[in-house]
């Protein structure tokens, strides 16, 4: 009796060990990836077509490597002259043009931590951005609709209003590729 | 009269600023050069949403490499040198506190984070010391059963080629800036239909993330 205990003993120490030792080959998460050196930063965005729009071909690199803290002071003149050339005066936000160069020139995506997460919703404004958000025409919108959003309105949606795969409800949410 | 001037407006910043592109697909001139070391560097969007399975978790995406053909995409890769960044504030000062640290090797991502950076800026190494999550690289071919690698917080990764989930009738908006159209056409036509990008998703649960009620999230990506 006693023997077939420690032999079961020593079975169940065994397995524990193969145990054991399968989990840290699978958890040891330290030994397979290098994770040394050190990265340069190459490219940033956050509000879709941003540096696209308002950025010229000479700064792209520039805005790309400027930190969103100084990005402002960098590029907000810039923005200022753009929203002038598309003869901006105000959108339908309220916002003048000082006010819309700063939200813009700052190109981080405000995300709200509960609730609706959209770029715009027709309720909800810039609380993240989501996969289906249509997010050419909320920008062509605030930039061409004038304070009411009803000027200019062959330029103020696209008229592609979703995308050419449906999105998945589960993780990761993207549709399969072409 | 008053349209006139406006695109006549839109077309002397066009020609200012160059070719438009979309959002932000070949917006770094550094790195899509056709003999570019860091073509897989190139962030097409960002995206940051609550799960829509799990409202106590938050998603971020991560796309690179735009405008990827099908064929393009059998057989596009993560480049190893590359670290994919989100940079997370949560004190409001557009200064990151946090970030989500992913990079791929020999056929894995891993995702370190969200924690707090070593330094703040252009210049990243990866911290070890928070959150690790992993997942083998989805495959082309097998894109219809995308790897999905949980860790133990909840954190879930994905990478692999999707479906590029921009639309824009671009080549209308181009004819517009080009003064040969005056609107956009209805319906319109999406420029982006038939196209890949590689995709990044990480999903944490927002107790990870601080007790903020606003986050104010970026999209880097770095070599070395």
């Amino acid at each position: 009796m006693l023997r077939i205990n420690n032999r079961a003993t020593l079975l169940s120490f065994i397995a524990a060990s193969l145990f054991l030792f399968s989990c840290k080959k699978d958890d040891d998460m330290s030994d397979s990836f290098d994770t040394s050196g050190t990265y340069t930063q190459k490219d940033q965005m956050a509000r879709p077509a941003i540096n696209t729009v308002f950025v010229g071909t000479a700064k792209k690199d520039q805005f790309n490597m400027t930190i969103p803290s100084q990005m402002s002071a960098a590029f907000k003149t810039d923005f200022l002259a753009k929203l002038a050339g598309f003869g901006y005066t105000q959108n339908a936000l309220g916002q003048n043009a000082d006010q819309f160069a700063s939200l813009l020139a700052t190109d981080v995506l405000n995300v709200k931590m509960s609730g609706t997460t959209t770029f715009f919703d027709g309720t909800n404004v810039l609380t993240g951005r989501a996969l289906a958000d249509d997010v050419i025409d909320t920008e062509l919108l605030l930039i061409f609709g004038g304070p009411t959003g009803t000027s200019n309105p062959g330029l103020t949606k696209d008229n592609v209003n979703a995308n050419d795969k449906a999105f998945s409800s589960t993780f990761p949410y993207l549709a399969t590729p072409w | 009269m008053k349209r006139k001037i406006l695109l006549g407006s839109v077309l002397c910043v066009a020609v200012a600023g160059g070719i438009l592109f979309a959002a932000d697909h070949i917006d770094a001139p550094a790195v899509t050069g056709a003999n570019s070391a860091s073509l897989g560097s190139d962030i097409t969007d960002v995206y940051a949403f609550q799960s829509p399975s799990d409202n106590s978790k938050m998603v971020f995406v991560m796309n690179v490499q735009g405008l990827m053909s099908p064929a393009a995409s059998a057989t596009a890769t993560f480049p190893s040198n590359t670290l994919y960044e989100i940079n997370i504030d949560n004190t409001g000062d557009n200064v990151e506190d946090l970030v989500i640290q992913a990079i791929v090797q020999n056929g894995k991502i891993r995702t370190y984070g969200p924690v707090a950076p070593a330094a703040t800026g252009i210049s990243s190494t990866v911290v070890t010391t928070g959150p690790v999550a992993e997942a083998g690289v989805t495959g082309y071919a097998s894109s219809a059963a995308p790897v999905v690698g949980t860790n133990t917080q909840g954190i879930k990764v994905f990478a692999g080629p999707r479906d590029d989930p921009f639309f824009f009738d671009l080549t209308r908006f181009k004819e517009i800036i080009g003064g040969t159209q005056t609107s956009f056409r209805n319906p319109g036509v999406d420029t982006f239909a038939g196209t890949n990008v590689m995709s990044i998703v990480v999903e944490v649960p927002k107790s990870l993330l601080g007790t903020a009620g606003t986050i104010n999230v970026w999209g880097e990506t770095k070599t070395k």
